[in-house]
């Protein structure tokens, strides 16, 4: 199981480690540091990686290196899911996952690992039962612990870890009692330069954050559920009812949770919101190119496309651009040869397009690459698949919660080949 | 406020302030120095010191401070274990108190405290904690068991842990029962061949249930210990893979991939014309869809995972190209396992939209995938035959792309196209022979050379473009320099009259000039095929080529059948079998698919792969593996610098030549061609002029066949008086200072036929080499295996090859199959000078101690002398191990027969023997292998054999010869199946030879 992890950051020092078993050298993370240098960008640092005596798997989130020693045979995803769990705990606990953070907290951050794993295996992943151990540091509840002398770590065995629901803790009260669900889709597509839909894909999920009195047991269905493909729930959804009658039905967690993620694929047709009419080149003769871009609704579903953004990685060789965007504004970014036209809201009537000349470095030869555009977008109170809720209810309790569902569309992987 | 501040004090004195606050009376500081403490431990630095001051401290109300103080405990225990004692105490008394937090938490962290002395004083609280009230107690102990027998494994057994481990697998609770299994699951890892997961129905069904109610990891542990069940029939597999279904719509990925390998494995045993196995199958592709969404961690370990799914069962896939295609900013580590998934799932129907994506990728920044891209273009070509020529079309229009690397990769996948459909895409070689400047890669030159080569004769200027070559020959890596070699030897065939020179010179740079044993060799190899017979070059330089397909790069059956029960393991994104793997992992068992009787699949007998090996024992005839020392040594005496390096034989060396597909593949399908002979002739000052060879010349690559020669001197030994003098031969050809091994080989020969031990027509191996001279400092060892009067012996032909005297010799078995074990030391008394040898036999017995090999009859063995301690390993013929009392009763042969599954039954084909069954039958009874009775229906005899291995095990068999037919059937049945493969190999020695 896991044996030991080490956090590091974007330079390459580590600055906590955290044994489960015996002491690991940290030189162990020789091995990763030589990876690291031969990939060159981090995020092309391969998660699995072979030593001698250990086996090194790592993930790459927020600049931060979370790298694992493990010593005999383990599932890697087990080991990577668990990673990821830990920073989404530090993230959740501190607000952010970063060095400064986890260094200002790193007693804290400490306890956490204890209780996340014990002896590699895990013992408290569940943010509702981890809370109950260790308790968040707020800057009121510092304040009252210095005067009343009591403490962050909780003295009661958390309710939840035993009983057949371990995700709830149980006589949760509140005066206000919600439930509102967000249904975030985001559209995953590659588009060639003709235009064509070369793949495209909707990932889902269903956001939850609920706050009701007590053990509610609640069941949402949905108008459409047969355009979902693939499903996968939160631990507490009954998977039976799933099957049989295509409903959610649930007792919930207690705060903010992913109720279900879901998947559109591309055999079902993928609506994409907007077209791209894009022309960029590079001339044979003379250090410059020519780009030009326009931006247009396509399928919105009667809604408007919001924070419009493209993004462009341009050849090595591009110096500098000189364009005039109809809309919004644009930045270049020398250093990482980055293009970014934030365009905002789109506007049918009056389509935004952006022009103008690209220099290239005097003497560097034409580029090989084409650049591809990365689409950003939002489209409030639609998914775009279609998927709706149709009913929520909710059983076991008395009172009248006050329900919501809000839907969002967003781009996810968008993009478009040039 | 934070926690950096803990971070602040710096100054000289810290540890001592630390002390004093440590010490404070006011809980609050002390809470506030351990925090420190704790700080400076998570960051490296040594607090060690602060010991006792903060074991002081444990003794709290205070959870929290508690805490602490154990976090620090854990870190430091180890380097002061006296210390470690204090806390003992407390220890002891928080596993009696009343909150189950702290009974947890106290037997917790006992057993993260990895000293001796505390794990003493840990058993009995563990004990009670094991059957604590409470679950949350029970399952931190379970897992406490697993961290104690990491220290200390002889104590958990001892105590009898284990047992009650086993018996919380049937605990109420389901988190009890997943932490039970993780901790077995773990100790059974160390512990290869112990039952500790002894799973049966019962116990299946209690994980199946505790699998719907624990947590995600919980959940993972206990799919990855179903993974090792093998259900009893079809009807009990689909009924688990019904209730591990749900588990694909997990949110943890891992969760689903373990699901995924218990759903893979146990659809084996489903009959395939089953509604459900169907339905699964339709089931697995979404999720394995919905893993390539989340984190390119995750994406990766899941692509390495489906690649393997995708070579297995690749219709589950099958419609799911598009999900495989590169984002350009998927990690490159993502982009390559996609491309290779996307080839494996090329057919004819998408072919197009993969060659689309496969060209836009090949318009990328990233340098090795652009490459990889280039060359999957060229798989797809090869594997989609219809796709070839819009392939072809495609590489073409990346040529003209004159991207540099894009060329040089283009070029060398052209060539694998033309290996695979020879004569049909020669048109565009004209295209490739206008890039010939601007390759500067050692791969892409030997690939366009072998092109011109191959097809000189539809080039006209063929020869201008390998002479422009030539020029730089001696600074061309040696891959290019054998190609063009080759390609001028081609060319010379095909246009004899106006190459002469050319081929000349070329022979002359590669003999004459260069310092590369393997170019010297290939180019006298054509060199003699030339001179002496210029047809029989042609067949041999010019024939067709065997073509190639696509299954050289998927994974060999056998080991992927085994790395699918090792699904979302390490093993599975290394591709590599799991005994290949972590040091924690020692002994795994191995792991292979069953199939269902009924499935029309036959999965192969798991000791096929390696027995085929065992087959082909690198015997080498005594005669001709001396001749080939013999011709190695003359090559050191002439002046001429010709012979290769005395250390490689020239047969090996064919054998390891890069074969770009030149016209040289034909050479190496006959590698005995006896490459000593141009050697000879170059060499006019050898003492023995070539035609003394005792090679005979006209030998055909059949003849020459080790196991067929040597048959033939085994089988005459015994009886025919002409053997001395036709043994003879070989010594007189030898040096003088080789007569020695040889002459003491024949003796041994001798000494054979004349022991009398031997009952009539017993078959012997010959002697092959062991341990070769260059690995063992000169001492070169080669023997054999008899079996004598009941006594097995080993004959050992010990040769010093050195410069110094050897003595001291002594010989050690490692555990092997059979228990073999010398009887008693190796008796050579007498020092062996150099040149001389020696002749040892080694008594064995069958009483050591047994570990299971691969092959079952392999022997590692350890000979150590004055100068170092070698090892090698050998195999035995199993016949060996067969009893002399190895007959059974009639009656009792038939009950067994019946008794004997019919799983455990194998059948093999011996084919091209030309005996009769009586004649077999005599042979057979020679090693021990009694008939027992025999049977003619229709002409066909059937010969019912036993045989008895030393430790026991009978082996039964049913031979059928049909008179006519060269090739027997024979039935093989036992208890221990595993043997089949050995015994039907030594039936297959004894009867040929």
């Amino acid at each position: 199981m896991i044996h030991s992890l080490f956090l590091i950051n974007h330079a390459g020092d580590i600055f906590l480690e955290k044994h489960w078993k015996s002491v690991i050298s940290r030189s162990v993370c020789d091995y990763f540091f030589e990876a690291k240098e031969k990939a060159v960008e981090p995020e092309n640092v391969p998660p699995v990686l072979q030593t001698p005596h250990h086996y090194l798997i790592s993930i790459y989130r927020d600049k931060l290196f979370f790298l694992s020693v493990v010593q005999t045979e383990v599932p890697p995803l087990f080991v990577i899911e668990f990673l990821h769990r830990v920073a989404d705990t530090i993230q959740d606990y501190f607000g952010e996952c970063s060095e400064s953070l986890i260094n200002d907290n790193v007693v804290t951050v400490y306890e956490l690992l204890e209780e996340m794993l014990d002896n590699g295996f895990p013992l408290a992943t569940e943010s509702n039962v981890l809370k109950e151990m260790i308790r968040p540091p707020t800057i009121l509840r510092s304040v009252v612990n210095t005067l009343t002398g009591s403490s962050n770590v909780g003295d009661k065995l958390p309710t939840g870890q035993l009983s057949s629901i371990p995700w709830r803790r149980a006589g949760v009260k509140y005066t206000n009692n919600e439930a509102y669900f967000d249904v975030i889709e985001e559209i995953d597509a590659i588009v060639d330069k003709s235009g064509m839909t070369v793949f495209a894909e909707i990932q889902g999920v269903i956001e939850a954050s609920v706050r009701l009195t007590g053990m509610p047991d609640l069941s949402m269905t949905f108008m459409n559920p047969s355009l979902l493909d693939d499903v996968s729930f939160h631990p507490c959804v009954r998977f039976k009812r799933w099957e049989s009658e295509r409903a959610l039905s649930f007792i919930p967690p207690d705060g903010n949770f992913t109720l279900m993620n879901y998947h559109v694929s591309s055999q079902n047709l993928v609506t994409i919101p907007v077209y791209v009419k894009q022309n960029i080149c590079f001339f044979e003769t003379g250090p410059c190119g020519r780009l030009d871009i326009t931006i247009g609704p396509k399928q919105t579903m009667g809604k408007t496309v919001e924070a419009l953004m493209v993004t462009i990685h341009m050849p090595k060789a591009v110096l500098s651009a000189n364009l005039t965007a109809t809309q919004g504004n644009y930045t270049y970014d020398l250093a990482t040869k980055v293009l970014v036209w934030d365009i905002g809201k789109l506007n049918p009537q009056k389509l935004p397009n952006l022009r103008g000349s690209l220099s290239l470095q005097s003497g560097a030869p034409k580029p090989e690459d084409n650049p591809s555009l990365n689409i950003d977008l939002k489209i409030q109170q639609v998914a775009i698949s279609g998927l709706k809720v149709s009913r929520l209810e909710m059983n076991g309790e008395k009172y009248k919660p006050f329900k919501g569902v809000k839907y969002l569309t967003k781009a996810g992987n968008f993009q478009v080949r040039t | 406020m934070t926690d950096s501040k803990y971070f602040t004090t710096t100054k000289k004195g810290e540890i001592f302030e630390l002390k004093a606050e440590l010490n404070s009376d006011k809980k609050e500081k002390k809470k506030e120095a351990v925090k420190k403490v704790i700080a400076s431990m998570t960051v490296g630095k040594d607090v060690s010191a602060l010991f006792p001051d903060v074991v002081n401290c444990m003794q709290t109300d205070n959870l929290e401070l508690k805490k602490l103080v154990y976090l620090y405990l854990m870190n430091y225990a180890k380097s002061q274990p006296d210390m470690a004692i204090m806390a003992v105490n407390t220890f002891v008394k928080d596993c009696e108190d009343l909150n189950p937090l702290i009974r947890a938490l106290a037997v917790r962290t006992m057993g993260c405290i990895r000293v001796d002395k505390i794990t003493e004083y840990l058993c009995e609280p563990l004990r009670k904690c094991l059957k604590d009230e409470d679950p949350y107690v029970r399952k931190t102990a379970a897992v406490c068991v697993a961290k104690l027998h990491d220290i200390n494994a002889q104590l958990v057994e001892d105590q009898g842990f284990l047992d009650t481990l086993k018996d919380l697998i049937s605990d109420s609770n389901p988190m009890v029962v997943a932490n039970a299994v993780a901790a077995l699951s773990e100790i059974a890892e160390s512990h290869p061949n112990s039952n500790l997961l002894d799973l049966n129905p019962q116990t299946i069904n209690k994980l199946l249930t505790a699998l719907n109610e624990c947590t995600e990891w919980g959940q993972i542990f206990i799919l990855d210990c179903l993974a090792n069940y093998s259900p009893r029939d079809d009807r009990e597999s689909q009924s688990i893979c019904e209730r591990v279904t749900p588990r694909l719509s997990h949110a943890n990925s891992a969760v689903v991939l373990s699901a995924v390998k218990v759903l893979m494995k146990f659809m084996e045993m489903l009959p395939k014309d089953l509604d459900y196995y169907g339905t699964l199958l339709k089931k697995l592709a979404p999720p394995l869809v919905t893993l390539l969404s989340a984190e390119p961690e995750l994406q990766y370990v899941a692509l390495r995972n489906i690649n393997l799914i995708v070579q297995r069962r690749p219709e589950i896939l099958k419609h799911e190209m598009k999900v495989f295609f590169v984002k350009y900013n998927d990690p490159i580590y993502v982009k390559l396992e996609k491309l290779d998934i996307m080839i494996r799932l090329a057919s004819q129907a998408n072919i197009a939209q993969v060659l689309a994506e496969l060209k836009e990728y090949a318009t990328e920044v990233d340098v090795d995938f652009v490459r990889k891209a280039v060359r999957a273009i060229g798989r797809c070509a090869i594997k989609v035959e219809q796709s070839a020529e819009r392939c072809v079309s495609t590489l073409l229009d990346l040529i003209q792309t004159k991207v540099n690397y894009v060329v040089q990769e283009a070029i060398v996948v052209i060539k694998d196209i033309f290996r695979k459909y020879p004569n049909k895409y020669e048109s565009v070689i004209a295209t490739l022979c206008e890039h010939l400047e601007s390759l500067d890669e050692p791969e892409a030159r030997a690939a366009m050379i072998w092109i011109v080569g191959e097809y000189a004769e539809r080039i006209d200027n063929a020869d201008e473009l390998l002479e422009s070559f030539l020029e730089g020959f001696h600074d061309e890596s040696t891959q290019v320099q054998l190609q063009l070699l080759t390609a001028i030897v081609k060319l010379f065939l095909k246009k004899p009259t106006e190459t002469q020179e050319l081929v000349q010179q070329v022979l002359s740079l590669a003999t004459q000039d260069s310092d590369n044993p393997d170019l010297r060799d290939r180019g006298y190899i054509y060199w003699r095929l030339l001179s002496t017979d210029p047809v029989a070059a042609k067949e041999v330089v010019l024939a067709e080529k065997p073509l190639i397909s696509e299954e050289t790069d998927l994974i060999e059956p056998t080991l992927l059948e085994e790395l699918i029960c090792h699904i979302g393991t390490l093993a599975s994104v290394y591709h590599k079998p799991p005994s290949a793997f972590v040091e924690g992992s020692r002994g795994v068992q191995h792991k292979r698919l069953t199939s269902s009787a009924g499935s029309g699949e036959s999965v192969e007998s798991p000791d096929t792969g390696s027995a085929a090996v065992s087959e082909a024992p690198p015997t080498v005839i005594p005669s001709q593996g001396d001749l080939l020392g013999d011709l190695l040594n003359l090559d050191l005496t002439p002046p001429t610098s010709t012979g290769p390096p005395p250390t490689t034989a020239p047969g090996m060396q064919l054998g390891a030549m890069d074969l770009l597909g030149g016209g040289l593949d034909s050479l190496i399908g006959d590698e005995s061609e006896p490459p000593p002979i141009p050697l000879r002739t170059d060499t006019p000052q050898s003492p023995q002029p070539p035609h003394q060879s005792p090679s005979p010349p006209h030998y055909s690559p059949t003849e020459v066949a080790p196991g067929n020669h040597t048959g033939s001197l085994g089988g005459d030994i015994g009886g025919s008086p002409a053997m001395g003098t036709g043994f003879g031969a070989p010594p007189a050809a030898m040096p003088a200072s080789f007569n020695a091994p040889i002459s003491g080989g024949l003796d041994d020969l001798f000494d054979l036929g004349g022991g009398g031990g031997l009952t009539m027509g017993t078959y012997i191996p010959p002697k092959s080499v062991w341990l070769p001279a260059m690995k063992a400092k000169g001492l070169e060892i080669s023997g054999t295996f008899v079996r004598r009067s009941g006594v097995i012996q080993m004959e050992m032909t010990l040769n010093n090859k050195a410069m110094s005297v050897m003595s001291d010799f002594a010989i050690q078995f490692n555990r092997n199959s059979f228990g073999l074990a010398p009887a008693g030391p190796l008796q050579i008394l007498t020092p062996i000078s150099p040149n001389q040898s020696i002749e040892a036999a080694l008594p064995l017995s069958t009483v050591g101690p047994v570990m299971k090999m691969e092959p079952l009859n392999n022997l590692q063995v350890a000979v150590k002398n004055n100068i170092d301690v070698f090892y090698f390993s050998c195999q035995y013929p199993i016949s060996m191990l067969f009893l002399e009392d190895g007959k059974m009763e009639r009656q009792v042969f038939l009950a067994t027969w019946k008794d004997i599954p019919n799983e455990n039954e194998s059948q093999f084909q011996i084919k091209d023997c030309h005996l009769n069954s009586d004649a077999a039958s005599n042979k057979l009874q020679g090693s021990n292998i009694f008939t027992i009775a025999k049977r003619t229906v229709e002409g066909q005899d059937m010969l019912y054999q036993s045989m008895k291995l030393t430790n026991g095990i009978w082996v039964l068999a049913e031979l059928r010869v049909q008179a006519g037919n060269p090739n027997y059937t024979i039935s093989l049945k036992c208890r221990a199946p595993e043997v089949s493969q050995c015994v039907f190999q030594n039936y297959e020695t004894v009867l040929k030879n």
